[in-house]
């Protein structure tokens, strides 16, 4: 799967607001709600599950990453909204260091393998830390769509 | 010398495992599988078609989106590499990582 195909780039914050994760959740959350991409869906449903989910246990992965997700029937296909944050974010990362980018991603109810071929896609580009550099210094959506689309052209780089 | 040598002495064992519950190895259970890989001195390695990676890595483990019915290779290298392949199966096929199989 390629990002381009579950990122929603209207609804990628390249300065995020808020300042604490919670916050953070419901502005990705708002953000793909004012991209039309929750539909029916109740934002602030989404934004409680999410924050459920995440106190259960942090998707802080280390690095600087955090990839806040949930099931939601709002949504028929894998969605994502990405946002970065200059000052970092506390999100009780697993190696205990602050968050600088931050994918959230809403998966349909009934679709296990495209969430999982979508966090596949992801992680692979994490794991490269010259990606994970170019996402902090990304300024503007534009460069973080171009950078993702440039990923998704050039699957060996 | 003898002695010295049987230390020294690396024990490898592999098995290959299938994922049984039906959300497949999403976050929580691939946190679990490194969790118990974690609990082991040996080095773990998990493999399928396309990639192998470190077992107690969750960063790595995301990266292989084995889906219900996808089939892994686990290797483990090292002292008590026995115990560890044995508990990441039973972590894998018997309690299917405390989830749900696939409705019949």
């Amino acid at each position: 799967m390629k990002f381009a195909d579950f990122v929603c780039f209207e609804a990628v914050i390249p300065q995020l607001k808020a300042g604490d994760r919670d916050g953070v959740i419901a502005e990705l959350v708002v953000s793909l709600d004012k991209a039309g991409r929750l539909g029916k869906g109740d934002r602030e449903e989404i934004i409680k599950a999410m924050i459920k989910r995440e106190k259960e246990a942090s998707t802080g992965m280390g690095k600087g990453i955090a990839v806040p997700h949930v099931k939601h029937e709002a949504v028929k296909d894998v969605v994502a909204a990405i946002g970065q944050s200059s000052a970092g974010i506390d999100f009780c990362a697993l190696d205990k260091q602050l968050v600088y980018s931050v994918i959230l991603i809403i998966s349909p109810l009934d679709n296990p393998d495209k969430h999982l071929q979508a966090m596949e896609n992801i992680f692979k580009r994490l794991q490269q830390e010259k990606f994970r550099k170019f996402l902090r210094q990304s300024q503007t959506a534009e460069q973080i769509e171009s950078l993702l689309r440039e990923a998704d052209e050039n699957p060996s780089l | 010398m003898q002695a010295g040598q049987n230390s020294l002495e690396k024990v490898i064992c592999e098995t290959e495992v299938e994922i049984k519950n039906a959300d497949g190895l999403h976050m929580r259970p691939a946190m679990q599988f490194v969790d118990v890989a974690n609990q082991f001195d040996c080095d773990v390695t998990v493999s399928n078609n396309e990639n192998s990676v470190d077992g107690k890595s969750i960063m790595q483990m995301s990266m292989l989106a084995a889906t219900c019915g996808t089939k892994l290779k686990i290797k483990a290298e090292g002292k008590d590499a026995q115990k560890a392949v044995n508990a990441l199966q039973e972590l894998v096929e018997e309690k299917h990582f405390d989830e749900p199989t696939p409705k019949v």
